[in-house]
């Protein structure tokens, strides 16, 4: 049985065909009513968006429990409680905006029963990945969030013969949202697809967090672009950039200004999604208001940018990245097997993740041009003529701090 | 999901103000933020203390079994993602019921409720329910919190050894 294209990567394609840049918030809320409010104001906002029901973090950690109780208490949580509320309430948010894509942000280790819930409620689309979200949003063992992510996309992928592709997206390009360089996100990334890819998925992409570099950033996404058409072939694949994941400007006009330098970078590479951030990002939770504003002004400045322009040539980027997917994929027959084999050997060693099954040897630091350059790469391996380093001294929390903040400095207005 | 709320001003001479403490450093079990610990620790390492840092998504049990074995002079909770003054709680009525650890000392800090502003009650709502300090980082004043937990130890240092 031939399955009906994802609603989701159905309506990227349209876009990419268009040219146009598909935007969309990380909008969660935990009442029903105001996530269906909230998914409406998008659909209707007028600009080429897709949904998102980005779930509490109760419903992260399994603790379903936790969210029906802060449900029947009236306590706010921090984002939709999928599995406590339940098919039936799920698939209301979406009941009268059909054909509009939604994708289900969630951030789990182990998310087979997200999943289940998302799929009966006749929802496509999710994200994350068995390395992105195990190492920074859990304690969970990597074996175990592996297997579990097998489960998981298998049952994504199985709902083929019931004529539905879904569409999964990979978070490995946003390891710890900053100060992670490109070539191993980029790699992370990719991973992540082909392990999706393996279980059947025939929907997937690859996603790249903005860092400190536009430069760099953009020879970052067409490393990965370049990667996905040489691994993924056969399989549908877009590319998703999200708007810096880090300490944020405080300033609505440094907020805004890093939004537009996202968008700009995501224009000027064909990226074809773009996660965007709010000016309320540093303070809060931000309200629907603050959320299509911001993917109005997305829109407006890819509008105004001009065509991509062609990729680099060869980058240190794409070098360090192929090399790490091939010697990752060259240490088990399959990649559920390879990456937390890769973990333990540190051979993949995420900086400053505090995940027991982390190496935790490498650092990284921003030079003079805010580029993201290698202070300690550990026992990756990656030679010092891709990039590889094994620096001696600890980076002080001066300078990590410094380097943390690196956007604000330079965005936000000096107080005197 | 990983915006991170410390900052502090750089250069600060970071000495020791007594002799070095050792403290337990962790976030909550539904928080996933990551670079509030690692540069809490990088500055608590830098004022000469000694950090065991548990990380993120830590449960509540493991967390106890790590204060067991690890005997540390104080508890340091660090939660971001809003649902602190929650998963807060349930530490330390954890900490305060078990008859080893009652008498531990423990603070917390970060943003603890889902709206931006700090919030005295949910700050008295954990002092009642046992913690020895609060540091409720508000809307732009990050560098505060952190200000305040230097002042915590450095007035507590003997008290806490």
């Amino acid at each position: 049985m031939t399955a009906a294209r994802s609603v989701f990567s159905a309506f990227v394609a349209e876009h990419r065909r268009r040219r146009t840049l598909v935007v969309q918030p990380r909008m969660g809320f935990s009442e029903p009513e105001a996530m269906r409010r909230g998914l409406r104001a998008v659909a209707g906002a007028g600009v080429p968006a897709v949904g998102t029901v980005t779930l509490d973090s109760y419903t992260r950690t399994g603790q379903h429990d936790l969210a029906a109780m802060s449900v029947q208490s009236g306590v706010p949580l921090n984002g939709f409680p999928l599995v406590a509320l339940g098919p039936a309430v799920t698939a209301g948010l979406v009941a009268d905006l059909p054909g509009f894509p939604v994708q289900v942000r969630h951030g789990s280790a182990q998310p087979e029963d997200i999943f289940a819930v998302m799929l009966e409620a006749g929802l496509d689309a999710s994200e994350g990945g068995p390395v992105s979200y195990c190492l920074p949003y859990s304690s969970v063992p990597l074996r175990t969030a592996a297997k579990a992510w097998s489960r998981s996309a298998s049952l994504l992928a199985g709902q083929a013969d019931r004529g539905v592709d879904c569409h999964l997206e990979s978070f490995g390009g946003c390891m710890l949202g900053q100060l992670c360089p490109p070539g191993l996100l980029v790699a992370l990334s990719v991973l992540e697809c082909l392990f999706f890819a393996e279980h059947g998925v025939r929907s997937v992409s690859a996603s790249y967090a903005q860092q400190t570099s536009p430069e760099q950033d953009a020879e970052a996404l067409w490393a990965m672009r370049r990667l996905c058409a040489e691994e993924l072939a056969g399989v549908d694949h877009h590319l998703v950039l999200y708007t810096y994941m880090g300490l944020f400007p405080e300033s609505a006009a440094g907020a805004r200004e890093l939004v537009a330098e996202s968008v700009r970078l995501a224009v000027r590479t064909g990226t074809e999604r773009l996660i965007v951030k709010t000016t309320a990002e540093a303070h809060r939770i931000p309200t629907v208001e603050e959320n299509i504003s911001a993917l109005q002004l997305a829109h407006a400045t890819a509008l105004a940018e001009p065509a991509p322009a062609g990729p680099p040539g060869e980058t240190e980027v794409y070098a360090q990245a192929r090399l790490l997917v091939d010697e990752v994929r060259s240490l088990a027959p399959t990649l559920t097997e390879a990456l937390p084999a890769a973990f333990e050997r540190g051979l993949l060693d995420v900086p400053y993740c505090l995940h027991p099954d982390n190496g935790g040897e490498t650092r990284c630091v921003l030079d003079d041009e805010g580029r993201l350059q290698w202070w300690h790469t550990g026992r990756m391996p990656l030679p010092p003529a891709l990039g590889g380093r094994r620096g001696d001294d600890r980076v002080s929390a001066t300078r990590l701090l410094a380097d943390l903040s690196y956007h604000r400095r330079r965005l936000d207005p000096v107080l005197s | 999901m990983t915006t991170f709320q410390i900052e502090q001003t750089p250069d600060r001479p970071a000495v020791s103000a007594g002799p070095p403490l050792k403290f337990v450093l962790s976030s909550v079990e539904s928080d996933s933020h990551m670079w509030n610990l690692v540069a809490l620790q990088l500055i608590m390492e830098e004022m000469g203390h000694e950090v065991v840092n548990l990380g993120a998504c830590v449960p509540v049990g493991r967390l106890l079994a790590a204060c067991h074995d690890e005997r540390p002079d104080c508890l340091v909770i660090s939660t971001i993602n809003g649902h602190g003054h929650v998963d807060g709680a349930r530490v330390i009525s954890a900490l305060r019921s078990d008859a080893v650890l009652a008498g531990l000392p423990a603070v917390i800090g970060g943003k603890l409720g889902v709206h931006g502003d700090a919030n005295s009650a949910l700050e008295a709502e954990l002092l009642a329910l046992g913690y020895d300090a609060v540091f409720h980082v508000g809307a732009g004043d990050s560098g505060q919190a952190i200000e305040s937990f230097r002042e915590f130890v450095a007035a507590n240092i003997r008290t806490l050894r």
